[in-house]
C-alpha cells in the first residue's frame, strides 16, 4: 500500500489576521504556522490504514523551506517520508497542478487531502487533483476503509451523509469525524529527525488567478443590550428593527 | 458567450442556493453580455421556473448516469454543456456537492476557479471577485485571469431577484461521459430540515447548555423560528451534538441573516466561522463574555431562565 497525503501549512487558529503593504499581503510577523488541522486527520487516517500492512505514507507539501518544522511534525506523527515542492503556493489550482505533476507516475493507491486549508479556504485541491489525475475524487469524507481494490467511504452531503464504494486509485478530502488526530510521541519525534525529506523543483504552471487585495470585515456598531426579563423585546427588535425574522 | 449556472436540486426541487446562483448569473450577464443558461441534471424539477430568477434557457441532462450524484460524471456532463453553449462564466453553489464538482469543472474547461465567493464580480477592469478567507476572519479580492471562469458562490451571499417569465427548456444528450468509478450505497438525509450552510436563521449553543439533555430547548427555539441548529466545537467533541453542527474555524463557516448564540463564550476560532452573519444575538450569563463584542443584540442572563421565555415569545410571534 502506497499512500500520498497532501499538507498545507497555515497560521495557528488563534491568529489575529492582519495585512501589510496596503492590504496586499498577509502579515506573517509573529504568526505561528501549523500543519493544517484537516491534514492531521488525513495523515492519521492514512497511517491507520497503511501501517498494519507495512505500507508507506508520503507527506507532500508545496511551499518554501520555512514549512520544514510542520513537515517534521508530520514525519513525527508517523509519515514514512516527505516531499517538499519548492514553490510559493499561490492558489489551490497552482498547488493541485504541482501535486498532480509529482504524483502522476508514482503509483499511489490513494491520495488524501484536507477538506480545506483554513487560511485560503479553497476546498478545491481534492477535486482539482481528481480531474488532473483522471481518478475519482470524494470530498468531505468521515469514514474510510480499504479492502482489496475497493474503498468504502462515508461522506458528508448537504443535509446528511452518504455511504459509497469507490475503486482505487482515488483522492479524498478529510472532514472532521474521520478520526482523532495523532499526537507525536517521543519515539516518533526522534525518528522524524532522520527520515528522508526530498526537495523537488516545481513544474512550470500558469496562474489562473491572482490575489490583489485583502479586507477585514466591518467591525460591529456595538451591542444593544436587552433585559433578561424581557425576551419579547428581543423578538420585537429582530422583527421590526433588524428585520431578520 | 454565455453564463452557465449549475441548478442543484434537493428532493426534486431547486434549492434556494440555486435560485441565488441563477440571480447571480443574471447579474453577471448584465455586465458581460450573453445569455444565462441553467443546467439541471437527473432531476424531475421543472426547469422553466428558473426563468423567473433570470435564466434565459434551461438545459436538462437525464439518464441513469445522473440518478445519483457523482462529481466525475456530473462535472463531465456539465462541462460538456458549458462548452456546447460557449460558457465563459460558470456559476456553481458553494455547497458540498457544488464544491466537489467545481474543481473538476475548472480543469475540464481550463478555467480559473474561485470558491467561497461572497459578492458579485467587479468587471470594470478585468474580472475580480471577493471571496471569504481565513475562515471568515477576512476577505480577499481575486483577479480571475483565464478566459473561462468558474465561480462557487456561498449560499446567502446575494439576494434572489425575480424577473417573471419562464426559461425555454431543452435536453442535452451527453456524448463523452466517463463511467463512474464510485457507487453510492445509501444516503441518509435529515429531511424537512434546512441544511446549516443554507439556513437563514441559526440557533447555536455551547458548553453553557451543560449537557445534551438540555438541547430540547435549543431545538424548540429553532423550530419556532424556522431555524437550523449549530454548536461550538467542544459540544461536538463531547458528542453532545453531531459534528455536522460544529461551526467555527475548524468546523463549518456560515453566514445566516440571524445567528443566535446561547452559552457560547465567543473564542476567536468560533467567531471565525460565524462573524459574517448579518445579525448576531448573544445570550450568556457572563456579561464579560467576549462574544458580546461581536454581537448586535445581547442578553446577559442564565440560558435556563431566558430560553423558556424566549421560546414562548417566539411561539406566540410565529402564531400571530
Ligand atoms: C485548533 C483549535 C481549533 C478550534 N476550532 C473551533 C471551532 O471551529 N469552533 C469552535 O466553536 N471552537 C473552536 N475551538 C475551541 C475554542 O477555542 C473554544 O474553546 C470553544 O469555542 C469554546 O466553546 P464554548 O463557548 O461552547 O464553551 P466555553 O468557552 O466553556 O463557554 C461557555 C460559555 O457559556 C456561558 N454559560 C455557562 N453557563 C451558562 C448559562 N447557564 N446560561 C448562559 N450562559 C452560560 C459561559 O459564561 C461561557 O461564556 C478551537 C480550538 C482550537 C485550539
Ligand atoms: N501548499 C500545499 N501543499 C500541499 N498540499 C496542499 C497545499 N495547499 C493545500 N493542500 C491540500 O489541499 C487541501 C485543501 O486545500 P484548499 O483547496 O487550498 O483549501 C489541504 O487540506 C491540503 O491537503
Amino acid at each position: 500500500m502506497k499512500v500520498l497525503v497532501c499538507m498545507s501549512v497555515v497560521p495557528d487558529t488563534t491568529t489575529k489576521i492582519t495585512f501589510t503593504d496596503n492590504d496586499t499581503s498577509f502579515n506573517a510577523q509573529g504568526v505561528q504556522f501549523i500543519m493544517n488541522p484537516y491534514d492531521e486527520l488525513a495523515l492519521t487516517k492514512a497511517l491507520d490504514i497503511a501501517e498494519p500492512s507495512g505500507g508507506t505514507v508520503t507527506i507532500l507539501h508545496v511551499g518554501p523551506a520555512d514549512a520544514e518544522p510542520a513537515i517534521r511534525k508530520a514525519l513525527s506523527m508517523g509519515a514514512t517520508d516527505a516531499v517538499r515542492i519548492n514553490a510559493v503556493p499561490t492558489d489551490s489550482q497552482f498547488v493541485a497542478e504541482q501535486i498532480a505533476s509529482y504524483a502522476k507516475d508514482k503509483g499511489f493507491d490513494f491520495i488524501l487531502t484536507g477538506r480545506e486549508s483554513i487560511d485560503y479556504n479553497g476546498g478545491a485541491v481534492c477535486g482539482l487533483l481528481g480531474a488532473l489525475l483522471n481518478i475519482p475524487s470524494v470530498n468531505v469524507i468521515t469514514q474510510l476503509n480499504i479492502s482489496g481494490q475497493t474503498a468504502s467511504i462515508e461522506r458528508d452531503i448537504d443535509g446528511g451523509r452518504e455511504t459509497l464504494s469507490c475503486s482505487l486509485p482515488f483522492v479524498a478530502s478529510a472532514q472532521k469525524d474521520l478520526c482523532e488526530p495523532r499526537i507525536p510521541n517521543m519515539r516518533g519525534i526522534m525518528a522524524a529527525r532522520t527520515k528522508p525529506l526530498q526537495v523537488v523543483e516545481p513544474a512550470t504552471s500558469q496562474n489562473h488567478v491572482a490575489y490583489s487585495r485583502f479586507e477585514l470585515p466591518q467591525p460591529k456598531q456595538g451591542v444593544r443590550m436587552i433585559s433578561a426579563e424581557n425576551p419579547e423585546e428581543l423578538l420585537h427588535l429582530l422583527r421590526n428593527e433588524a428585520k431578520v425574522i | 458567450m454565455s453564463v452557465i449556472v449549475f441548478a442543484e436540486t434537493r428532493d426534486q426541487q431547486y434549492k434556494k442556493s440555486t435560485l441565488e446562483a441563477v440571480s447571480y448569473g443574471k447579474e453577471v450577464a448584465q455586465k458581460t453580455g450573453g445569455k444565462v443558461i441553467a443546467v439541471s441534471m437527473g432531476s424531475a424539477a421543472d426547469p422553466s421556473i428558473l426563468g423567473n430568477y433570470g435564466a434565459d434557457e434551461a438545459v436538462t441532462l437525464h439518464g441513469t448516469e445522473f440518478s445519483a450524484f457523482s462529481p466525475e460524471v456530473y462535472a463531465a456532463g456539465f462541462a460538456e454543456v458549458c462548452k456546447a453553449h460557449g460558457g465563459k462564466t460558470i456559476i456553481i453553489s458553494n455547497t458540498y456537492s457544488g464544491k466537489s464538482m467545481a474543481g473538476r469543472v475548472a480543469v475540464l474547461l481550463q478555467a480559473a476557479l474561485a470558491t467561497n465567493v461572497v459578492d458579485y464580480p467587479d468587471t470594470s477592469s478585468g474580472f475580480r471577485v471577493k471571496r471569504g478567507v481565513f475562515s471568515g476572519k477576512a476577505f480577499a479580492y481575486v483577479n480571475m485571469q483565464s478566459d473561462v471562469k468558474v465561480i462557487a458562490i456561498t449560499p446567502n451571499s446575494v439576494e434572489i431577484k425575480t424577473y417573471g417569465g419562464s426559461a425555454a427548456v431543452s435536453a442535452h444528450q451527453p456524448s463523452g461521459l466517463p463511467s463512474s468509478s464510485s457507487r453510492i450505497e445509501s444516503t441518509q438525509t435529515v429531511s424537512g430540515k434546512v441544511p446549516l450552510t443554507e439556513a437563514e436563521i441559526v440557533v447555536s449553543a455551547g458548553r453553557g447548555m451543560k449537557g445534551p439533555e438540555n438541547w430540547h430547548m435549543v431545538e424548540e427555539l429553532a423550530t419556532a423560528l424556522g431555524a437550523a441548529t449549530a454548536c461550538s466545537k467542544p459540544v461536538s467533541d463531547m458528542h453532545w451534538r453531531p459534528h455536522s453542527e460544529h461551526v467555527g474555524q475548524t468546523g463549518i463557516t456560515i453566514k445566516p441573516n440571524l445567528y443566535i448564540a446561547i452559552g457560547i463564550s465567543g473564542a476567536i476560532q468560533h467567531l471565525a466561522g460565524v462573524s459574517s452573519s448579518k445579525v448576531i444575538v448573544v445570550i450568556n450569563k457572563d456579561a464579560e463574555a467576549p462574544f458580546f463584542k461581536a454581537a448586535d443584540y445581547g442578553i446577559v442572563g442564565d440560558a435556563f431562565e431566558v430560553l423558556p421565555k424566549l421560546i414562548q415569545a417566539a411561539k406566540a410571534t410565529a402564531a400571530s
